[in-house]
């Protein structure tokens, strides 16, 4: 891996941010500066990743791994290019999450938690994801593809199978910069 | 009768952008308390509303706001709780997606009351596209004059900011969504300190759901005795409802409390009945957390009235025989619906968020979710569904923060309703395999 720093555009976009909280209190940018990270550096969060937050925030090491691992939308281990979770809660699993997840696992020959072996695609049944009305659901990146069907999911499938960036849900247009 | 408030305005096209908000009456509230009202004057038409916590614990606004402490030379904060994660519940995105600016208008009229300068809408981060719907309305408030220094020449400041989560049900909770906000593990505080005395970086902060403060605003314009005269007896105003699961029409809905459980399942202008002709099973009608209730006790009372969308209504009967209106995640199942299943998957999800910080959650819930997937694979037995019984008694008011009850009571609602559900399971393990597709997902044996 290359040197691990943001480009400069996201370095400004971090200095924004940590104006957003009172002095001292620059924590507080912890889990945006996370997500840039994961955005910019393939999709996860490796330790050097994460000591570089740390320099950024002028924080230990160790405050960021603890949080880094309790949130459930940090990769602590690298992921495929594009990152598929499916909700499987209560909403979804009576409109057929089990049938969605189930075709994926068939087209994709991976089960559950695992990455293709060409490394295009991870497979992440999730917790609800607040899209219930429109279950079956699954999220990639930052959007959602609702009302799912075998046909759509194939589309979003096919859809991926050509690109070469990284699933995100985030880029450097989503906070604003105050 | 429907009764729209907050989405009153939901179809005009281009109502996320400021210029058609403001046709439509809106940053009326602000202009209205900035230039005219003084903040305790504001609390209490808030109070007099009645207006209750729309996030699902329903406590009442006004009060909550009047507990706030405030110190002199002490900054005080208003923080938005945008981290809806209880299953089920899908109306602050809806609100937040289609009328951003509702939002952002009830936290300036919110922040004045409460003499918040520096106020931030925390939104679960599997809403990033949300994010950027709201910073985008951000930047344009600011650049009409609606947040930065000196709004509306009054000589008030008020700087508003979106923080993200990153996928954690408990930073619902609020302590736990104020130390996520100070960039840490999302684990609960112990109350007292109650946070409208030391919240956030130990100062003075009131943290209210997406729907409350979108609520302010019709208050403040109206005034509180005629939101008060909107519903039912303590259940004023209008509430958002997910409704989802087996019905012909999903979505959020906004009702006037008091309308009956019934129409709101079999209208066409809500719920639009049960898909496929299918029957009623049960119901979850306030977000995962509250006690499912079968057919009969969903649509009637013990006492034979017909059950209401309202707080009062919805808890009649207590946890024997009634629920709560909760976040108003209204789950619909019908009668080829196994509850034993779909209680899996919540007891999943509550082993999967629970923080980990009391032994009787962190265990419990663990405890349950096996217990249940062993029913589920065949080998359970009676004991099984009294050990379950027992567990879900011994984490509920033992833990410190509401999910250890909020994942007690799905359980002990599940067996107090459909105990038979669970004995024809163990009894006849053979029942399972008829249940369609359920093996493949769990990796369970299929034998």
């Amino acid at each position: 891996m290359s040197e691990i720093k943001f480009n400069d555009e996201t370095l400004a976009l971090v200095q924004s941010i940590i104006k957003r909280y009172p002095e001292g209190k620059q924590k507080s940018a912890l889990l945006p500066l996370l997500h840039l990270a994961q955005a910019e550096f393939d999709g996860w969060l490796s330790a050097p990743v994460m000591d570089y937050v740390a320099s950024l925030l002028n924080i230990k090491p160790i405050e960021v791994y603890e949080v880094a691992s309790f949130y459930s939308m940090y990769n602590l281990n690298p992921v495929g290019k594009c990152l598929l979770e499916v909700c499987r809660t209560s909403s979804c699993w009576l409109r057929g999450a089990n049938e969605i997840v189930a075709h994926i696992e068939n087209k994709l020959g991976i089960k559950d938690g695992e990455t293709t072996a060409d490394g295009k695609f991870t497979l992440k049944t999730v917790e609800c994801l607040g899209s219930c009305g429109t279950a079956p659901m699954l999220q990639i990146g930052a959007d959602f593809h609702e009302n799912l069907t075998f046909e759509k999911v194939d589309a979003l499938i096919n859809d991926w199978s050509n690109k070469t960036e990284h699933s995100k849900y985030l880029d450097n247009s989503t906070f604003r910069k105050n | 009768m429907s009764k729209k408030i907050l989405l009153e305005h939901i179809d005009v096209p281009g109502i996320e952008t400021l210029a058609v908000y403001r046709e439509k009456g809106g940053y009326a509230s602000v202009e209205k308390a900035l230039k005219t009202m003084t903040p305790d004057a504001i609390v209490e038409e808030v109070k007099k509303s009645g207006l209750r916590g729309r996030g699902g614990a329903g406590f009442p606004t006004g009060m909550k706001w009047s507990f706030l402490a405030k110190p002199e030379g002490v900054a005080r904060y208003l923080v938005c709780n945008a981290d809806e994660s209880e299953p089920g519940t899908f109306k602050d995105r809806y609100l937040m997606e289609k009328i951003p600016h509702a939002l952002i208008e009830g936290m300036i009229t919110s922040s004045f009351a409460l003499g918040a300068n520096t106020s931030y809408i925390y939104v679960r981060g599997e809403y990033f596209y949300i994010i950027k719907i709201l910073e985008k309305a951000i930047a344009d408030a600011y650049a009409a004059g609606w947040l930065g220094k000196n709004i509306l020449g009054t000589g008030y400041d008020l700087d508003l900011y979106v923080q993200a989560g990153a996928g954690a049900y408990i930073c619902g909770e609020e302590t736990a969504l104020l130390e996520s906000l100070e960039g840490k593990r999302g684990n609960p505080r112990i109350k007292p300190p109650f946070p409208a005395i030391a919240g956030l970086y130990g100062c003075p902060t009131v943290v209210n759901n997406v729907e409350t403060i979108a609520a302010v605003v019709p208050i403040v314009n109206n005034g509180g005795d005629w939101y008060a005269g909107i519903g039912i007896g303590k259940s004023s105003g209008t509430k958002l409802i997910s409704a989802s699961g087996h019905i012909n029409k999903p979505g959020v809905y906004e009702i006037e409390m008091g309308i009956t459980v019934e129409d709101f399942i079999y209208s066409d202008e809500y719920c639009g009945g049960i898909k496929n002709g299918k029957k009623l099973k049960a119901v979850v009608a306030g977000g995962s957390s509250v006690p499912i209730l079968p057919a009969d006790l969903i649509l009637t009372t013990a006492n034979g009235e017909k059950r209401l969308m309202s707080y009062e209504s919805l808890a009649d009967g207590g946890f024997a025989s009634g629920t709560m209106l909760g976040s108003g995640g209204f789950i619909v199942m019908d009668e080829t619906t196994s509850i034993v299943q779909n209680l899996h998957t919540f007891a999943r999800f509550y082993h999967h968020e629970s923080c980990g910080q009391c032994s009787p959650c962190r265990e419990g819930t663990g405890w349950m979710e096996k217990i249940l997937h062993k029913i589920l694979d065949g080998h359970g037995t009676l004991e099984d569904v009294n050990l379950l019984w027992e567990i879900q008694r011994k984490i509920e008011g033992n833990t410190i923060c509401p999910l250890g009850d909020a994942a007690a009571w799905p359980v002990a609602s599940a067996i107090r309703h459909f105990r038979h559900e669970f004995e024809e399971y163990v009894k006849n393990p053979a029942a399972i395999k008829n249940v369609k597709h359920y093996h493949n997902m769990h990796g369970l044996a299929t034998a």
